[in-house]
């Protein structure tokens, strides 16, 4: 099927600027990694960019990383930042906290939560977030990644 | 181990697998599941809300791990075609061979289409999985980009058809309903009610027309019109046929098992067909002659079936199956029970009809007087529940029957008794089959103090939830009878209502929400319940901006802005009372442009600026705070905007000045935060062009001063507001505000409207107007002194974020990086952009 080619000007600026990227690719590009499979752990920024018991996005090559800091023990989870609900990146503008002191994740669009240790939906059955060990040293966060 | 084959995924196959694994008896059994659509179970009966969102996904019924953690082996796309009885197995379309020691036929029905001539054309659609909708939308933007007012008829005005007529509405195609008898779902309603049915549906948009029998598609290769006969024609450019469904029993046909003369495997009342090792169940399956083409039926059914196999031989059908439904037909309430009508030797029938409002009910009772015999509801089926479990339960009828639909004269009276008075075996949850007895036990004797924990434990209210309001009633009423209450607790980290929690920080002066947490909560990290409701609490007591405790915001405020479907934020400047300079918006223009956001007015009279990037937001900010706008709080849960009319200024009819008192009211409460978002109007005469009476507070200008009214809104649930004062001054009336809202933040419950919170405040509008004009309580002082510390301490939290280097920081989507998102993509519309669709 041939397509029709598009007109050029103001009315299309919005239209076809890259290839569209499919649901499913963005969606595989996301694997957990659990901590004992990690051969590179990726010096991403110092602890002071992250807010205290809430989270911030990093970039890892084409990657969107959501990290969380639970201020009062100071530990720290990772997960994409891809809500697998609506498949858009935004998962680090949620809230945190726990259900029965499981650690998880609200998304910010429409509060699906997600477990930070397992990536489970705990509040649904989408399929579960992929989720990534994290390590403080020196001051900066790091996260495992298999390379 | 023995082997159970299902054939068929759809969602009584589902229930199967599920009520299956669920059984203690079932470590034995090794299940493998057919289901010939590309994709697992879903979802079937909300297969319209596909529309609105595109998401397959959200249909299903458990996701592929599901089946795999189930050990259940589900293959997919594969059709079974031959069942061998005499070796006990089945093949499948590419010729494997599997062994059963069970088989489940579960393959549901196929659309009906009848013999019309014409019926192959292209544009002739049936309705029942996503590959039907999929094709019906993809031809649907074919007409659309042909022309502008393309026309879809639906052929059947059964459920199923008024479903997709709204549809086929979604998708920007003018519906037209056809229907061969002559009413509307006639199975389930009179001729009255189709007629009160019908004229709410043609309200919005849906045309109907009943009593025609198709005689031929009209069009040369595609569908042009539908030809009824006597040169009566009806042009249309595509049709969905929904005229009925066939029972899908080919395979029982391959193996001589017995089915039925127009079609269904007949099964025996433990879901066995003519081979014991043989079951069926769900809309293939034939008992007591009938097809039932219901979810719960065929869920009991499963459920027999599932017992049968795991060695419980007792387990049977009912003889007689409830039939009756309740729906949300396009936003119409529709519910019929037991004999909808009948011949007046077989009852007498109760009838209220209100055609202003769009409300028919119906109830039939027997001729003594005592039974309730079934009835039909349209517009208005709160009442369903009770009536429903009456009839089931044989309950005997009140002596004014009447009082059942049109309510109990005099105030605050009701026919009804309590759930409480239903015998034990009443079945409250039909989609799980969940008694009065079950609930009252898991409370009493199992422990489960909340309605969160009964459903956990009974499955009761997880189907289509229509059962909740019964629900938390027994679940209440229990509790009771031990001398417990129900908490309003605010979730599992803290077990306090928000009112006690109010009280709780303002006492011990706390400031943050850790502090609360040590202080306060009952362990834990919070939740995303907690959060936003404490930081609410602060927003009131301290009136702190958002900017503070950042990351116990809810989404909106967070960052300032509303978040949007793509991730993306709007942007909506205050314009108090609505009101506007051309200088003013001709910045607004060219800030917009500049950032090239889409523009659009909203129903507050102001402008919102949609599809801005986090880290954009400062940025536009900053042009917006130099050209002397200030933030419009429209993410807050706090005041929106106070609407007006132009009022005595420019109009001949105004009584006084609306616009005036809208500015002075809305900088007046600007910036407050509140249990949830509140909104007013002004009026400046009684034609009411600003619809103050919508709105949390209202203000309508009359002969001799101001009438206050308060606790309206817009919204799912609509409600006027009721009147506090009447022809009071300005300053009187902005004082009666003030106490109003005030009394309202310190005593709602988290996301409580004022509307709601007035409803349930005991003693109604009398009690409030006895608290905010003669001060019962004694507060009022202290209200006013409130109110005016907020007046005097409001700043704009936009110009404190923009100014704020730290809290500039915070707005950009990565905190290693100056890259953006690039995720979001617009398309355009319209000359303007709107965020892509995923494909």
């Amino acid at each position: 099927m041939g397509l029709t080619p598009l007109i050029q000007g103001e009315q299309c600026k919005h239209n076809d600027i890259k290839t569209p990227i499919m649901k499913a690719t963005l969606l595989h590009q996301y694997h957990t990694i659990a901590p004992e499979e990690v051969t590179l752990w990726f010096k991403a920024a110092p602890v002071s960019k992250f807010p205290k018991n809430g989270g911030a996005c990093i970039k890892y090559k084409d990657q969107q990383i959501a990290v969380f800091n639970f201020a009062k023990e100071n530990i720290w989870y990772a997960c994409q930042n891809l809500c697998p609900h609506k498949m858009e990146m935004v998962l680090s503008r949620g809230m945190i906290g726990d259900e029965n002191l499981e650690p998880k994740v609200a998304c910010p669009l429409h509060k699906n939560t997600f477990s930070l240790k397992t990536g489970a939906h705990l509040n649904g059955n989408l399929n579960a977030i992929a989720t990534y060990p994290v390590r403080i040293i020196e001051g900066f966060v790091h996260i495992g990644f298999t390379e | 181990m023995k082997t159970v084959i299902v054939v068929g995924n759809g969602m009584v196959g589902y229930k199967f697998c599920e009520k299956f694994m669920a059984h203690e008896n079932s470590s034995n059994f090794k299940l493998i599941v057919f289901g010939e659509e590309p994709r697992a179970a879903y979802d079937r009966v909300h297969l319209s809300e596909f529309f609105s969102n595109r998401d397959a996904q959200a249909l299903q019924l458990a996701p592929l791990e599901w089946y795999s953690a189930h050990n259940i082996d589900l293959i997919i796309n594969e059709r079974v075609t031959d069942i061998h009885r005499d070796h006990k197995t089945i093949s499948t379309a590419s010729d494997k061979e599997y062994s059963y020691d069970y088989l489940v036929l579960a393959t549901g029905s196929a659309p009906f289409v009848p013999p019309i001539n014409g019926v192959e054309k292209k544009g002739v659609f049936v309705y029942r999985t996503i590959e039907d909708l999929e094709g019906m939308l993809a031809y649907a933007e074919k007409i659309k980009s042909r022309k502008d007012n393309g026309k879809a008829a639906i052929l059947g005005g059964g459920l199923l058809g008024l479903e997709a007529g709204k549809a086929v509405m979604d998708m920007g195609l003018e519906p037209h309903v056809v229907e061969y008898a002559p009413k509307l779902m006639p199975r389930q309603l009179d001729s009255r009610s189709s007629n009160v049915l019908q004229l709410t549906l043609e309200s919005i948009g849906i045309q109907i027309h009943t009593g025609k029998a198709t005689n031929k598609i009209l069009g040369n290769g595609a569908i042009t019109g539908m030809d009824f006969g006597e040169d009566d024609t009806l042009e249309v450019d595509m049709l969905v046929v929904s005229a009925g469904i066939r029972p899908r029993d080919e395979l029982a046909k391959t193996c001589d098992l017995k089915t039925g003369v127009r079609g269904g495997i007949v099964v025996n009342d433990r879901m066995q067909t003519s081979d014991p090792c043989i079951f069926a169940i769900g809309e293939v399956a034939l008992y007591n002659q009938m097809i039932y083409g219901l979810v719960a039926p065929g869920y009991e059914m499963a459920e027999v079936a599932v017992n049968q196999i795991l060695d419980n031989r007792e387990a049977a059908m009912k003889k007689e199956i409830d039939m009756s439904t309740k729906l949300k037909l396009i936003g119409v309430d529709v519910a019929s029970f037991g004999v909808p009508y009948m011949p007046a030797d077989k009852g007498l029938s109760i009838i209220y009809e209100n055609k202003t409002k769009g409300i028919y009910k119906r109830i039939n009772v027997s001729h003594d007087g005592k039974t309730l015999l079934g009835g039909i509801m349209v517009g208005d089926a709160a009442d369903y529940s009770i009536l429903h479990q009456m009839y089931l339960n044989n309950i005997p009828l009140p002596d004014n029957a009447e009082e059942l639909i049109v309510g109990a004269r005099g105030e605050g009276g009701s026919a009804f008794g309590s759930a409480m008075d239903l015998p034990d075996t009443a079945v409250i949850c039909s989609c799980e089959a969940v008694t009065k007895g079950q609930i009252c036990c898991s409370v009493l004797d199992d422990g489960n103090e909340s309605v969160k924990a009964v459903a956990k434990a009974t499955k009761a209210g997880t189907g289509c939830g229509g059962c909740k309001p019964m629900l938390n009633d027994l679940v209440a009423e229990s509790l009771k009878t031990i001398g417990k209450t129900v908490k309003n607790s605010i979730c599992e980290h803290f077990n306090f209502s928000r009112q006690e929690l109010y009280d709780i920080v303002k006492a011990r002066g706390i400031k943050d929400y850790n502090e609360l947490l040590d202080s306060a909560g009952s362990g834990g990290y919070g939740c995303e319940v907690c959060k936003p409701v404490a930081a609410s609490i602060f927003a009131s007591i301290y009136n702190e901006t958002a900017n503070r405790q950042e990351t116990i915001q809810d989404s909106n405020d967070r960052y300032l802005a509303n978040i949007q479907r793509n991730g993306t934020y709007s942007v909506v400047p205050r314009v108090a009372g609505g009101e506007i300079t051309p200088k003013q918006l001709m910045a607004l223009g060219r800030i917009a442009q500049k950032f090239d956001l889409y523009t659009k007015i909203t129903g507050g009279q102001r402008i919102d600026m949609f599809g801005a990037k986090l880290h954009e937001l400062p940025l536009i900010w900053e042009e917006l705070l130099a050209e002397g706008f200030e933030t419009g709080q429209a993410y807050g849960k706090s005041l929106r905007t106070v609407k007006s009319c132009v009022g005595s200024t420019w109009c001949r009819y105004g009584m006084d000045e609306s616009v005036s008192l809208a500015i002075e009211i809305e900088h007046r409460y600007k910036g407050i935060r509140s249990p949830h978002k509140f909104k007013g109007g002004v009026s400046g005469c009684i034609r009411e062009c600003a619809e103050a009476r919508c709105k949390d507070f209202g203000l309508i200008a009359v002969e001799g001063g101001w009438n206050v009214y308060v606790g309206g809104n817009g919204g799912a649930n609509p409600k006027h507001a009721e009147l506090l004062a009447e022809k009071v001054d300005k300053k009187t009336a902005i004082t009666y505000i003030d106490r109003f809202v005030m009394f309202y933040i310190k005593t709602a419950q988290p996301l409580q409207r004022t509307a709601a919170w007035l409803d349930k405040l005991e003693g109604g509008i009398t009690y409030l107007k006895n608290v905010v004009i003669n001060d019962s309580l004694g507060i009022a002082d202290e209200l006013d002194a409130e109110m005016q510390a907020y007046i005097d301490t409001y700043q704009c939290e936009w110009k404190e974020a923009v100014e704020n280097p730290e809290i500039r920081s915070r707005y950009t989507h990565f905190v290693n990086s100056d890259a953006e998102d690039d995720n979001i993509e617009f398309v355009s519309l319209r000359e303007q952009k709107m965020p892509k669709e995923w494909a």
